[in-house]
């Protein structure tokens, strides 16, 4: 391959996935790209799978149809150049542990678990602490800091993975409007230097400021592409106008009656399942 | 003091420090009650390994109440997941199953089995020193060296799994994220819980090893924000329920086992009191 | 012979004593613990149930004989305090209300085997046989036992009932119970304090260690049969009798057995039958309904296959051999048998010396698939906005699902459409 085709690959590639917890359908067959290098915004109502998204792109659940690919590759095979950042109640903050043993997790491998971490990873670390403004704080509890240093260094321990694909669960909840500014400029940087960043978001009064790429999800995917194709008054209304009342139906039987979610021995893999009918 | 007294302080010390380190992770993990049912559960794989084997030191009996721990934990999820009875309940009424049925095999071999009710509640510590083992042309309490070996097994798994079991304590999902194998961390773990309960079942029966798991790591967490501190204060507050369970134990002549948990317990309570009284800073 | 022996031993009036007193006192358990259950609160049950221990061993230390008032007294604050400092540690603290749960359990236990054997170890200890609480002594209950346990069950019942509404609108939805202006924390207390009090009751039956089983037990069984809660708390109610009934059997014709180990022994067993084989909810019952969707959905394959095999195919052939359909999709051989004959059963397929013909209703059938399928593919590019195609995966389950609710509302909302993404017509009932 051409070292330009390489850059058209997309960064992530989502086809057709869905998932389900105990059979209730929560995603339906989402499918979208997002080229490399952009500022991606996932937004939606509370309860639009938006965090379920992320838990399938990073193989926490199982989907239960589809695929995804970064950079054109399986996750396992690219795993060193994804960063996940999980929602930041999904922890418990009185675990004792300094900001400084939380950053240097971001190190972490399978081949380095049973040792002591690198010089070079130790730099990273301070690195990663210094860019979100931590560093000074390095030593201190994790018990000890407010919700927006929370959020500093959950982006510190992401920053020290060096990756270039970065997926981060509602990096702006619980912060001030001084740590928010300060947040979304290491974001900007990180695009800047051709990385891709797609940030779970609440807000649509900022969405549209802070993005380039977004994409609309309701159970479904309402809209996905370039923020001004995208944001637009009717995907809005769709966006968070309500679950479609035919989707809701069909979920609550599938869960109800012990359906398939999806029929055995139909599961789609690369290639095929795009037959006729 | 005598070096009976010893041979009882030291086997309960070791244990105790033993259950601290990984108690500590089933406190931080929010699982002190699977550890609760596990050390519960192990109780029939040990009566039917011993009806087998028809001996206490056997590796029979090991694998076998090693084997029941990991069955319990097995039926909970299985419970849980694919019965869909909610966690609290699967816990509840697995261990409480396996406890009985280990009770009525007790009774039902009386004779055979060299077990009673009360040793598996709590334990046949103050016979440490009678049951001695010749090493070379000295004596010392199997006992002894039991607890003395699950100390060195646990502290070395520690050592090398420290990083480990921190990530996994803190955020399994980001663990999962790094591709590190969670599923194998956490059963080997569990596999450790199992393993512990086992050896100090019978020295301190199964009540001691739910209090020393939970209690000295719960008074710890108390007072620390980080995790080395914290797991050596609870290995702390483990050795010194030792001695004062011994001493206690000595005045009131009741259980050793008992005694120890009422020490613990003590300082539990005292340092909830402190901390409540003393201004938080911050 | 044995028989003989049995029917005698049944009327035993000790053994009828004993029957009568576990009855009542698990029936009494049960019942409050599916409010336990209910509220996820069961190992708090097991805590206190530990914790009582102590308050036991206290109250026979202060009055210097077996006292069961005294004792059930001492009981009653003890298991009231392990509430409290429970519910304080896990609110107050950084500790999780598990390890809460598990410190206060082992700490109040260990505490109480203190007692115990340093009871035992004084002059008056081994008259005092305060060790039955660890196991439960059911098959040494007397005559007057029972007027106190089981008139003390019977009044938990009867509370039990009184406070039915309360305590279900409590356990349900306390934030609806609280904008009632129902006094929630008085409720609470008194569903705590009848808690406590089954469970010192009942460790007469069984002991601390195992007493958790008769409050989780029996509703975690009961919850497989039914999703309402009286019929929950009856079931519940009836299992507990049940297994008291068989355990003090059981033990009085093995007289070296305890009560207590063999009352939960039956119960898990109930319990765990419940779970793996309760018509619904139960774990097979489930897997055979997955089978039968899969079997239904392999019918239903077959069904438009052959459909399809109609559709392309130029020729029009009344007749189809079983390659044709092999040919429109692979199915497993034995698989395909099977599912020809089931529809043959039905009347939707005829079948002919390894030839085969939709009959007029298997038709139907066969379009009704079809139909949803298209109907689905359109929904999903429509609604969905999926690219066209992406959208046949999905369908291919779908059209399994769809209920005739469904269906017509599809219609409804895509206004009759004749086509689907793919450009093939949608098959309607009138169009033959
Ligand atoms: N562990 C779970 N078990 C069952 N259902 C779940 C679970 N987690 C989420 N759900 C359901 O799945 C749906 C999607 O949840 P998800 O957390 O992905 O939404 P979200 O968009 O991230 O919401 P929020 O904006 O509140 O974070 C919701 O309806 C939720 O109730
Ligand atoms: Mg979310």
């Amino acid at each position: 391959m051409k070292n330009k085709d390489i850059n058209k690959v997309p960064s992530l590639e989502v086809h057709n996935l869905a998932a389900s917890y105990n059979r209730m359908p929560v995603l339906w067959d989402i499918d979208f790209q997002i080229p490399q290098g952009v500022l991606t915004g996932i937004v939606g109502p509370n309860g639009s799978g938006k965090t379920t998204l992320l838990r399938n792109i990073m193989g926490l659940m199982k989907a239960d149809s589809g695929y995804v690919k970064i950079f054109g590759e399986d996750l396992n095979k690219v795993r060193e150049r994804v960063s996940y950042v999980p929602q930041r109640e999904s922890v418990d903050w009185t675990f004792p542990a300094s900001v400084r043993e939380v950053v240097e997790m971001g190190r972490y491998r399978n081949a380095n678990l049973m040792r002591r971490l690198s010089k070079t990873d130790k730099e990273k670390v301070n690195i990663a602490l210094e860019k979100v403004g931590m560093l000074e704080y390095a030593n201190r509890q994790i018990s000890q800091l407010s919700g927006g240093q929370q959020q500093r260094v959950f982006l510190a321990r992401s920053l020290a993975q060096d990756a270039d694909l970065y997926l981060m669960d509602e990096p702006f909840v619980g912060v001030d409007a001084a740590t928010e500014e300060a947040i979304l400029e290491v974001l900007s940087e990180l695009r800047n230097e051709g990385k891709t960043v797609v940030i779970v978001h609440h807000d649509l009064q900022t969405a549209y400021q802070y993005f380039n790429w977004i994409i609309l999800l309701n159970t479904r995917l309402v809209a996905a592409g370039p923020k001004e194709e995208v944001f637009l008054q009717e995907n809005l209304r769709e966006a968070y106008g309500g679950r479609l009342t035919i989707l809701s139906k069909l979920s609550n039987l599938i869960a109800k009656s012990e359906f398939p979610v999806r029929e055995k021995g139909f599961k789609e893999t690369e290639g095929s399942g795009d037959g006729q009918s | 003091m005598t070096i009976e007294a010893w041979y009882i302080i030291i086997t309960g010390a070791l244990i105790a420090a033993s259950t601290a380190i990984l108690g500590s992770f089933l406190v931080l993990r929010k699982m002190a009650m699977l550890g609760d049912a596990i050390s519960h559960a192990v109780l029939p794989g040990i009566v039917v390994a011993f009806l087998l084997s028809g001996e206490r030191d056997s590796t029979l009996l090991l694998i076998g109440a090693a084997f029941s721990g990991l069955l319990a934990s097995l039926l909970i999820e299985l419970l849980h997941r694919k019965a869909r009875l909610q966690e609290d309940a699967s816990i509840g009424v697995s261990f409480t199953w396996l406890f009985a049925m280990g009770v009525l095999l007790i009774s039902a071999y009386t004779g055979q089995v060299d077990l009673d009710q009360e040793c598996v509640l709590y334990g046949e510590i103050a016979y440490v020193p009678l049951d001695l083992m010749a090493f070379g042309n000295t004596y010392l309490p199997r006992p002894l060296l039991v607890a003395a070996l699950l100390f060195l097994i646990v502290l070395l798994y520690l050592l090398f799994s420290f990083k480990g079991l921190k990530l996994m304590s803190f955020n399994p999902d980001f663990a999962q994220s790094l591709g590190i194998r969670t599923q194998v961390w956490h059963f080997t773990f569990m596999a450790m819980v199992s393993l512990t309960t086992v050896l100090a079942f019978e020295i301190v029966g199964a009540i001691l090893i739910v209090a020393l798991l939970v209690v000295p790591a719960a008074t710890a967490f108390l007072w620390t924000r980080a995790l080395i501190p914290m797991i050596v204060l609870a290995v702390f507050i483990g050795v010194l329920s030792s001695f004062g369970g011994y001493g206690l134990a000595s005045v009131l002549k009741g259980s050793i086992a008992g005694a120890m948990v009422s020490v613990a317990g003590l300082l539990f309570f005292s340092s909830l009191l402190i901390k409540l009284l003393t201004p938080k800073k911050n | 012979m044995a028989s003989l022996s049995n029917y005698i031993s049944i009327l035993d009036p000790s053994l009828l004593v004993v029957m009568a007193g576990t009855v009542l006192l698990s029936i009494s358990a049960s019942l409050v613990g599916t409010f336990a259950f209910l509220q996820k609160r069961s190992l708090v049950g097991d805590a206190v149930a530990h914790a009582i221990l102590p308050g036991i061993a206290l109250a026979f230390i202060l009055k210097g004989e077996k006292d069961p008032l005294i004792l059930l007294f001492g009981a009653l604050i003890s298991g009231w305090i392990a509430i409290a400092l429970m519910d304080f540690i896990s609110t107050k603290t950084k500790l999780s209300s598990d390890t809460a749960i598990a410190t206060i359990l082992s700490v109040f236990f260990g505490f109480g085997i203190l007692l115990l054997t340093y009871i035992q170890g004084q002059a008056n200890g081994n008259q005092a046989g305060l060790d039955q609480f660890l196991f439960g002594k059911a098959a040494a209950m007397r005559q007057s036992d029972l007027w106190v346990y089981g008139g003390l069950a019977l009044v938990l019942i009867l509370a039990v009932f009184l406070f039915f509404k309360e305590f279900s609108l409590l356990s349900f939805n306390p934030d609806f119970a609280q904008s009632l202006g129902l006094p929630v924390k008085t409720l609470r207390f008194i569903l705590n304090t009848l808690m406590v009090l089954a469970i010192a009751v009942g460790i007469q039956a069984v002991g601390v260690v195992l007493m958790a089983a008769l409050l989780i037990t029996p509703s975690a069984a009961a919850r497989s049969w039914t999703d309402s809660l009286k019929p929950m708390m009856l079931i519940a109610a009836m299992m507990a009798a049940l297994s008291s009934f068989a355990g003090s059997y059981l033990s009085f014709i093995a007289p070296s057995m305890p009560t207590g180990p063999w009352i939960v022994m039956s119960l898990s067993l109930m319990a765990l039958a419940s779970l793996f084989f309760a018509p619904k909810r139960g774990m097979l019952a489930r897997l055979l309904q997955q089978k039968k969707h899969q079997r239904k959905i392999r019918n239903e394959n077959i069904l438009k296959a052959i459909y399809h095999f109609s559709e392309r195919s130029d020729q029009q052939k009344d007749w189809l051999r079983i390659e044709d359909i092999q040919g429109i999709r692979a199915f497993k051989n034995d698989s395909l048998k099977e599912g020809l004959k089931q529809l043959n059963r039905k009347g939707l397929l005829l079948l002919k010396s390894h030839q085969l013909q939709l009959s007029k209703r298997g038709e139907q059938e066969a379009m009704r698939i079809v139909r949803l399928h298209r109907l689905w593919e359109m929904y999903l590019t429509q609604r969905l906005r999926l690219k066209s195609d992406h959208i046949h995966p999905n369908a291919e389950t779908m059209e399994h699902i769809i209920s005739p609710e469904i269906e017509a509302q599809l219609l409804r909302e895509l206004d009759y459409p004749d086509l689907d993404p793919h450009q093939s017509p949608i098959p309607y009932e009138n169009d033959n």
